[in-house]
């Protein structure tokens, strides 16, 4: 590598100086990129990574952020004291930004032309005629079809999958040498996802353009990134080669990261690696090394900081803790020990607590069209489905936003009247009227934790409201125990009876949901995409919790989920939803190790795997299009406008659900064409 | 920004969570401006209450040596801010004036909003049909000036004094508030009612009674307290207003607006004190009730719009 | 954007039929009477067979219902009947009066929207400055000050310099432009200080919402010029809510002007609506009261249209 590099960035430092003091939300940090190379910038939220972009890109606000540095070179120019308008030449040009939310990040009153071409105009001084078919070129190279007529459309008339490419075609426009990614795809559904990443890889590899990737979704990494910078409370921890990384990681935060994510490619059983306790607070970091706190391995020479330091020579693979070597050799099990490892219960299939058959949801909706009149349509978000699901088992229900899986939940719980099909909770029939009576035996976990808990109550009030209204603790003794029962339970502890919700942070909050529906001592819980609002070590923690509580009092969960393979983590069954129908049925193993159904397939091969040998040697279907309007679903299977199997019957009428082997479920006429 | 833990959890508090446990202390430091207009109007509220013990004068007391139409009235030690046509004292009259105006705006201000509170969240609540015409009829409210629908209902309803408050004023201030409040209150409970601890109490079975009380309506607060402080300012402007065309409280009660009526255009030259300091009583009231009003709602819950 | 237009225009309609019904209504139920008040006032002793007379002679007497047959047939005619305290033509009444207070409502939009750009936009722009707390400071007053009394300072400046008072309003700009605009402007600035400051402050804080939406911080990331990134980037939405406040505020100047027209005497709707209801004149306050509402729907349906033409979320609505 005699070429110098494209980005040398050396002691990076980024403060803010906020209202009740100065944070320092970047500390000294210091890496490469080289032309063409992929590197990735990972961590849990807060870490600093997407100040680090940001700050390289000088788009921070001036008033509050204060960026110094040794240097940052681009191109072997120092930047870091360039003028405004010397960078605003670079920005755009040289090196472009794509943003996480493509739904606010386009100017909705400017048509999708007019922002494509400004930085054409503004750096490359084309004509407008000029630029205008550079801009064709640029949706045709980014597919999006019918360029010359989306060129005069304004962004709300764009899915965000479409908006995601149309970031990339403004990032591109000037053929830039770099592209820095600030979670391009996290607000995109899984099988979206893969198509942006495979077009931003292929795009940059023909043109030789280096990327930066912020992302927390370690499966990314390995599946595209040359390099990886591992940060943590503002710092970076670890840094070197994907390969070095993900096959012999050696910082302790490093290992704890990689073993809490639940893996597709593993055989269920055995508890998740946990981080204990929560990051830092950056407005009062622990000295020496920050993640002392919560290091296994912790020693007395951790109160000094560890420097970046290489492991050995000429690998380019850098840790900071002092026992890298150590961490290394003894790898996950500094966190996971033998006793983590348990039997899964076998499921007795005699009774089942909750039975749903051929449940419908469907909503009316109505707009406007023309003269005052209005055309009302109907959503079927769920159509004619069943399952059931036995004690001290858990179902997960998959797929992607907008396939129904919420309304599944919220039609079993009453929360919205199902407009048809048969609800049994123990062989009993729910109704409008017989849902009160089992209220206490059905609960409830939802996703914001943020939200779901009253900030007008204290967690005390919060637990003890459903004792109190239904008689079940009547001296107040008596539910002051009980709360404090609870919360040792789910981790807590008794003196925060007195909090209210906004002391808590996440996780804890989503604890204290839990002890809410633990408090009614269900048979059964609804559990709503309970963890994709946490942090990857957060949520290891929640899901060992559920998993604990259920062996312990055999609760069943109803698990809703977009995230693959947390749901193969915990499930014993899985159910595949696509458009309100059902897919495919199994047991979790049967459904990941041998899917039958071209959509499960492809769901399957759009998440990646935390392992980049595994990544990338297999081979994927990525599936074309976007998730049709459900107002107007495909007739025949709701699945045949983006499926790559269809044939003209697959148009003809929608397909049953067919038992392929002993409960393994999948409505497809295709099977065998599909494999 | 978004990475920036801190500041990001700082505001994702602020939207979900309200200053249970900020305490007065931290509204001074943060809102300096909201301060002063505590001040100020705790100052008129006190001058208010026990104005038999701060006024110099007996407002009603008439001294015509000291009447600007015989030369006289200037401010001076013994009337600082001067006398009007009858030789009454200013100050004092201001002083009583600052009753009428405050509890006026007061009264109004909480009328309004409650009933318009109530309208908003049943509205909310049983939705369908019900709501549909109450959000039509709003709107029919709302395509009039507050000081137009005030007027309207004054030629409605007949005058009447009780204890020596304009009722009928009350009444006619009070109106015109509710379609607003009952609008933005309709709108915040809307969003309360989709949140999930809402859900989470209806599958723990409670009553809709003890969902509404416990769980939705403390909820509301924040809106509620922002709207009553904007609308008492108004209050206080428009019970002026009304004064000054003859159309609220009139004589012998003691009112701002009532000091600027039928001023003769010779005083504009002879005795300027006549029109500048009632005009700057109510100035300053309203000044004083929206800077707290502005704080209060940045404090509070910045999103709220009016 | 012509099927939204249509169909924007067509619910003017309903909507100003259930005002003229409510109105019609509400004011049925003032208390006191006409005819007595306008009799004493004529002097002498009122016979109780004068007042019936009286009654009979202006259609007072009929009941409700045939009132209000007559009353809505007159409508789409423009027939608003007569007023009951002069007699003349309600309708030729208000349409004799309205130009001067649209014009003054007029002027004194013209006057807020320059006034209000400016500081707007500095005040956002100079975010936390000393400008900007002046700025702040000035417009919190302009929603404080009463504007009567701000009309009357305005009187006390106008004498204290030039020793009289010109005769306001007397003459039409058509004559005599250079006049009628010196006499306008005074009681359009005492509307338009109100006017001016809820304007700024809308277009300030819109401005800084605007400023920080990932769109902006786009904009910036192309390199584009900080110029272009605030004005058309910025401003362009930015003006969205500003446009429906002045919109808004044009709607309801009536109220700011019940009061100005009577500090300087000028004889506008606004002072008519306050003579009026101290007159119980229910046919006139009628027509004023829908003369309000229409101006407040119309205006409402420009603002609407404008809102579509600068924002095509709402232009492509389905």
């Amino acid at each position: 590598m005699s070429q110098p590099p494209l980005l040398d960035v050396r002691n990076l430092q980024v403060e803010f100086k906020l209202k009740n003091g100065t944070v320092r939300a970047v500390d000294n940090v210091s890496f490469q990129v080289n032309r063409g190379e992929f590197l990735s910038i990972v961590g849990e939220s807060g870490c600093g990574k997407s100040v680090t972009a940001l700050s390289i890109m000088k788009l921070l606000p001036k008033r509050v952020a204060e960026i110094k540095a040794d240097y940052v070179k681009f191109d072997g120019q120092d930047i870091t004291n360039l003028s405004e308008n010397e960078m605003r030449k670079i920005r755009g040009r040289r090196m472009s930004m794509i943003f996480q939310e493509p739904m606010t990040s386009l100017n909705p009153v400017l048509t999708i032309g007019d922002q494509l071409t400004e930085p054409l105009i503004t750096h490359l001084e084309m004509s407008e005629e000029e630029s205008n078919s550079r801009a064709i070129e640029l949706l045709n190279m980014v597919g999006i079809p019918e360029p010359e007529k989306r060129l005069t459309q304004y962004p709300h008339q764009f899915s965000g999958g479409m908006r995601q490419r149309v970031m990339i075609a403004i990032g591109l426009a000037c053929e830039p040498d770099l592209i820095i990614a600030d979670e391009p795809t996290t607000a995109l559904d899984v099988t979206i996802q893969a198509q942006i990443l495979e077009l931003l890889k292929d795009i940059c590899n023909r043109l030789g353009v280096a990327i930066i990737m912020i992302t927390h979704n370690l499966g990314v990494v390995a599946a595209y990134a040359d390099k990886v910078n591992v940060m943590y409370a503002a710092r970076i921890v670890e840094k070197g080669g994907a390969p070095e990384i993900f096959g012999k990681p050696s910082h302790p935060y490093t290992i704890g990261l990689l073993r809490s994510v639940p893996r597709m490619d593993k055989k269920r059983g055995g508890r998740l690696a946990t981080i204990e306790g929560l990051p830092p607070n950056l407005m009062a970091p622990p000295s020496g090394c920050r993640f002392k706190p919560r290091c296994p391995m912790a020693a007395d020479t951790c109160d000094s900081s560890p420097e970046l330091k290489e492991r050995s020579k000429g690998k380019n693979h850098f840790t900071a803790c002092f026992y890298s070597d150590d961490a290394n050799k003894k790898g996950a099990s500094i966190y996971v020990s033998d006793k983590d490892k348990f039997k899964l219960i076998k499921v007795k299939k005699d009774k089942p607590v909750l039975s749903v058959r051929g449940l419908k949801q469907h909503f009316g909706v109505s707009f406007r069209s023309g003269w005052l009149s209005s055309v009302s349509g109907t959503v079927k978000a769920v159509d004619d489905i069943s399952f059931d699901v036995y004690p001290g088992e858990t179902v997960g229900l998959v797929g992607e936003s907008g396939c129904g899986k919420t309304s599944v939940g919220r039609a079993i719980l009453h929360l919205n009247l199902p407009t048809g099909g048969e609800l049994k909770f123990n062989e009993k029939e729910l109704n409008q009227k017989s849902v009160a009576l089992v209220r206490q035996d059905m609960q409830v976990i939802f996703q914001d934790p943020f939200s779901s808990l009253n900030p007008r109550m204290t967690i005390g009030q919060i637990l003890e409201e459903p004792l109190k209204v239904h008689k079940i603790e009547t001296e107040e003794d008596a539910r002051s125990k009980r709360v404090s029962e609870l919360l040792t339970k789910v981790g807590l502890y008794p003196y925060m009876r007195d909090r209210y919700p906004h002391e808590l942070s996440g996780g804890q909050r989503q604890r204290v949901g839990i002890a809410r529906a633990l408090c009614m001592e269900p048979k059964i819980i609804i559990c709503d995409e309970p963890v994709s609002a946490l942090d990857v070590s957060v949520q290891a923690q929640i899901i060992n919790l559920l998993e604990d509580l259920q062996r312990e009092l055999g609760i069943a969960y109803l698990f809703i989920a977009h995230d693959l393979a947390v749901v193969k983590h915990i499930s014993h069954k899985v159910i595949v939803m696509y458009l309100g129908k059902v897919m495919e049925i199994g047991d979790s193993d049967t459904i990941y190790g041998e899917p039958k159904h071209p959509y499960t397939k492809a769901l399957l091969d759009a998440a990646p795997i935390p392992d980049p040998k595994k990544e990338r040697g297999r081979e994927k279907i990525i599936l074309k299009g976007e998730l049709p309007s459900p107002l107007n679903p495909p007739k025949g299977c709701v699945f045949s406008s983006r499926c790559n199997f269809v044939t003209e019957d697959c148009r003809k009428a929608s397909p049953e659900l067919v038992d392929f082997d002993n409960n393994h479920l999948a409505a497809c006429i295709n099977i065998d064409g599909g494999k | 920004m978004s990475d920036l833990g801190v500041t990001k959890d700082d505001n994702i508090e602020k939207d979900v969570t309200k200053p249970s446990r900020r305490t007065l202390l931290d509204f001074v430091r943060q809102q300096p401006l909201g301060s002063l207009g505590i001040v100020l109007i705790i100052t008129m509220m006190l001058a208010a209450i026990f104005a038999q013990h701060v006024a110099p004068f007996n407002p009603e007391d008439v001294d015509f040596e000291a009447s600007p139409a015989f030369g006289g009235g200037a401010p001076s030690l013994a009337h600082p801010l001067g006398a009007d046509a009858f030789g009454r004292d200013i100050l004092s009259r201001l002083i009583y004036g600052a009753r009428t105006a405050l509890s006026i705006g007061f009264l109004s201000a909480f009328f309004g909003c409650s009933i318009g509170a109530i309208i908003g969240t049943s509205s909310a609540f049983f939705g369908g049909k019900v709501d549909l015409l109450v959000q039509r009829f709003i709107d029919l409210m709302l395509s009039f000036p507050i000081i137009v629908l005030a007027i309207i209902v004054i030629a409605v309803f007949p005058k009447s004094v009780v204890l020596g408050v304009d009722v009928n004023v009350i009444v006619a201030i009070a109106i015109p508030f509710i379609p607003k409040t009952a609008r933005v209150i309709r709108s915040q409970a809307l969003a309360v009612v989709t949140l999930p601890y809402v859900d989470a109490a209806r599958t723990n079975g409670f009553s809709s009674t003890r969902i509404i009380f416990r769980h939705i309506l403390p909820n509301v607060t924040a809106p509620f307290l922002i709207l009553i402080t904007a609308f008492i300012g108004q209050a206080i402007l428009l019970e002026a207003s009304l004064s000054y065309l003859g159309l609220g409280v009139v004589e012998p009660t003691p009112s701002w607006g009532l000091m600027l009526s039928g001023v003769n255009t010779d005083y504009y030259r002879t005795a300027p004190w006549m029109i500048i300091f009632p005009g700057l009583a109510v100035s300053i009231a309203v000044f004083s009730f929206n800077l707290f009003g502005d704080s209060l709602r940045d404090w509070l819950d910045p999103k709220l719009k009016l | 954007m012509l099927a939204y237009t249509i169909r924007r225009i067509l619910l003017v309609i309903p909507t100003l039929l259930a005002v003229a019904v409510l109105v019609f209504f509400v004011l049925r139920v003032v208390p006191g009477d006409i005819v007595e008040i306008k009799l004493a006032a004529e002097g002498g002793i009122i016979s109780a067979e004068e007042i019936q007379k009286e009654k009979e002679r202006l259609g007072l007497d009929d009941p409700i219902m045939v009132q209000f047959y007559k009353y809505m047939i007159g409508l789409p005619r423009g027939d608003l009947g007569i007023s009951l305290w002069t007699e003349n033509n309600v309708s030729e009444e208000i349409m004799s009066r309205i130009g001067l207070s649209f014009e003054l409502a007029i002027l004194s939009t013209i006057l807020a929207v320059l006034i209000a750009f400016p500081l707007g936009t500095i005040s956002a722009l100079y975010r936390g400055s000393i400008l900007d707390y002046v700025i702040r400071i000035i417009t919190i007053g302009g929603i404080a000050v009463p504007s009567f009394w701000f009309g009357m300072l305005l009187i006390m400046l106008i004498l204290a310099t030039f020793g009289n008072l010109p005769p306001l309003g007397t003459i039409s700009i058509f004559d005599d432009p250079k006049t009628n605009l010196y006499q306008m402007i005074w009681p359009a600035l005492s509307v338009g200080y109100r006017y001016s400051s809820v304007v700024a402050r809308m277009l300030r804080s819109s401005i800084l919402e605007v400023l920080s939406e990932d769109y902006i911080r786009t904009a910036r990331a192309k390199g584009v010029f900080e110029r272009i990134v605030i004005v058309k980037h910025g401003m362009r939405n930015a003006l969205l809510p500003t446009v429906t406040v002045i919109g808004l505020e044009f709607a309801f100047l009536l109220g700011g002007l019940v009061v100005t027209e009577s500090v300087f005497n000028l004889n506008g709707i606004g002072k008519l609506f306050v003579d009026s209801v101290v007159r119980n004149d229910l046919n006139l306050l009628q027509g004023l009261v829908l003369t309000v509402a229409t101006g407040f729907v119309l205006v409402n349906l420009i603002i609407d249209l404008l809102y579509a033409a600068l924002d095509p979320r709402i232009r492509y609505q389905k």
